[in-house]
């Protein structure tokens, strides 16, 4: 997303700033498109009711946790720890709900544990400042080695059903489809209106001009990662009520999927810009492609050097549109 | 920072492994003894080899978070070029050995040819590499090499297991080159100032995509002797490599920030790291639980580390 940081030449219409503004959004949605009708002129399976409903709900907690991968990554830092904890909120939640707590306080004490987690992440990154690479390796391996001592991986199942929030449904459509979108839009008017979401464009710009600016890059940085906390915790709680069971495990390589949809969904890994808009687009486009090889016959084995590849091109494409720039 | 400095850091490092040892031979009796401690060696090697050139990467403001994938694909490219290809083992071996440094080469070509940061260039590989692994694989596993093959990760030479032998002297080397050659004040140059050390006519970029290249080489070495110890080939092997790695550097002094660090301090850290995996171990903690551990070790050294910059007005 450029809409913010870059202003369009004067002399274009408005519908071709906004799609300028957009590029890397309007690619990703193109690539939707573009799969759908492909894959649905192969196999009209792939066009069914059931399929795109579980393209749309089946990635929307990763499209969720990208919404705060993305706040942190245009502010100019990375967490690798995402995939650990939402793993610890799931089993978490699950827990409480099945240990006889009400059914709120088993959604929101892991949201609210989340939040702590990464506000301390975040003090530790701005305060302290020890690069967030190496405080989220360090936070992985915390999580993960506490998550299999606590639980000895043992799994979690007969959740009570009012605790089962991803299962429910409204006019037959997900209840997290609607979650998906709603926090899609509202942290995009949020970081697009709101003084502390311009803050975030401006640290990930240049921090020192940002601490000119009279900002505090350190507050900024605390706040981001305690959003992302947010976000993740919401993710956990539909990742735990997905499925009739939760594993107590961490899921594999969950913390890669998420960066990787906030980055083809045009987050420049320089910090400064992207939107939340292009990293959910991006979830349901995995989620596109993952569903598509399947109905192509291909090997679902093969889904993450897709992923890989993909995440490279975008990085090399991004790389050379800074270069022509400057 | 003075030289004196940082031979305290490895002095104290050295003294907190004395430590550790003493404090894990008291919690048990089967820590100290010659079969557990040259065991231990033997499971450090893969993480050790590994860990040398990614001193060199860390000493240069890099990172290399792909190294635990190039060592699950060069395991599978090493089962397939045996088994479903059908070559000689020796050859398979040195093929495979050829594509793991490939893709080490493949990183430092996207990392200096395209200016990509090295931390993203390698999240996208780490995804790369083990898809390729997987792809490949089809999660089949490859097992039954011929028994000459065990020599590498099981043989022992004058009582001592042969990957020790092989992590000493790659240690000695890597030892060597940093401290003592042209190649090694690059390295340092290039992590203290890039620019100052292009101004200066030191050929950073050769120098890199050297270093890369060598993070490739010593992680397929890694994948050939885990697959000697271990006896099979599964795509899944490595995955998290890079954090025993990095953290061992790190813990080792070397600068996350670039500039400084030495081979030895990794080769202290390593040691420590392994000590206090094996100690929970016989200490009762579960498999997966002492990584934990290595957490909260990574984020304490880096704080303390932090701690002593700002005393120093650094």
């Amino acid at each position: 997303m450029s809409a913010i940081a870059e202003t369009a030449p004067a002399g274009r219409s408005a519908f071709r700033r906004f799609i300028g503004g957009y590029g890397q959004e309007m690619v990703v949605l193109l690539a939707i498109v573009v799969l759908f009708v492909a894959v649905g002129a192969v196999n009209p399976r792939f066009l069914s009711d059931t399929n795109i409903n579980s393209i749309f709900a089946g990635n929307a907690y990763i499209a969720i946790a990208a919404i705060g991968m993305s706040m942190v990554i245009v502010s100019g830092h990375i967490d690798v720890s995402v995939g650990s904890l939402i793993g610890v909120i799931a089993t978490l939640a699950g827990t409480l709900a099945v240990s006889g707590a009400p059914i709120w306080v088993a959604w929101a004490v892991p949201i609210l544990f989340a939040i702590a987690v990464n506000a301390g992440v975040g003090a530790l990154v701005a305060y302290m400042r020890i690069p967030s690479i190496v405080v989220t390796l360090g936070m992985l391996s915390i999580l993960k080695g506490g998550l299999i001592s606590a639980t000895g991986g043992k799994w979690i199942t007969d959740m009570p059903e009012g605790f089962m929030i991803a299962q429910m449904r409204l006019f037959g459509i997900p209840s997290s489809v609607y979650f998906m979108v709603a926090l899609t839009a509202l942290a995009a008017l949020f970081m697009r209106y709101t003084d502390f979401g311009r803050a975030i464009y401006a640290v990930g710009g240049n921090l020192e001009a940002a601490r000119a600016a009279g900002l505090s890059p350190e507050r900024t940085v605390v706040g981001v990662f305690a959003f992302h906390g947010f976000f993740a915790g919401i993710a956990g709680i539909f990742f735990a009520t997905q499925l009739q069971i939760i594993q107590s495990t961490v899921p594999p390589n969950l913390e890669l999927t998420v960066i990787t949809a906030s980055v083809i969904g045009g987050v420049s890994i320089l910090g400064g810009t992207g939107t939340v808009v292009g990293s959910t687009l991006a979830s349901i486009l995995f989620a596109c492609i993952n569903s598509a090889l399947i109905f192509l016959d291909i090997s679902a084995y093969w889904l993450r050097a897709v992923l890989g590849l993909l995440i490279l091109g975008t990085v090399l494409a991004d790389m050379a549109r800074r270069r022509r720039a400057a | 920072v003075s030289r004196a400095a940082w031979l305290r850091h490895e002095t104290g490092l050295a003294g907190l492994v004395v430590v550790a040892l003493i404090v894990l031979a008291f919690l048990s009796d089967r820590f100290f003894t010659a079969d557990n401690l040259l065991n231990q060696g033997r499971l450090m090697s893969e993480v050790g080899l590994v860990a040398l050139a990614m001193t060199f990467v860390i000493v240069t403001g890099g990172i290399d978070l792909s190294v635990g994938s190039i060592l699950g694909m060069t395991a599978i490219l090493l089962g397939v070029f045996w088994y479903n290809v059908g070559l000689p083992l020796p050859v398979a071996i040195v093929a495979a050995l050829a594509c793991g440094t490939l893709a080490g080469l493949g990183n430092g070509l996207i990392i200096t040819r395209f200016g990509v940061p090295p931390l993203i260039a390698t999240l996208a590989t780490l995804a790369l590499y083990r898809g390729l692994a997987e792809g490949i694989s089809q999660a089949r596993s490859v097992r039954g090499y011929p028994e000459w093959f065990f020599i590498l990760g099981q043989g022992e030479v004058a009582g001592v297991p042969v990957q020790l032998w092989l992590l000493g002297l790659a240690t000695a080397l890597a030892a060597f080159i940093l401290a003592r050659t042209p190649f090694g004040r690059a390295t340092y140059a290039i992590g203290a100032n890039e620019t100052a050390a292009r101004f200066s006519g030191i050929r950073v970029d050769a120098t890199k995509l050297w270093i890369y290249t060598a993070a490739g080489f010593l992680s397929a070495l890694a994948a050939v002797v885990f697959v000697s110890r271990v006896t099979t080939t599964r795509s899944d092997m490595g995955t998290g490599l890079e954090l025993d790695v990095i953290t061992g550097v790190v813990l080792g002094g070397t600068s996350i920030f670039g500039g400084r660090g030495t081979v030895l301090g990794t080769a202290l850290g390593l040691v420590l790291i392994q000590a206090l995996k094996n100690g929970l171990a016989l200490a009762g903690v579960k498999g997966d639980g002492t990584i934990g551990v290595i957490g909260i070790v990574l984020i304490a050294a880096i704080l303390i580390g932090a701690i002593f910059d700002k005393d120093r007005g650094g």
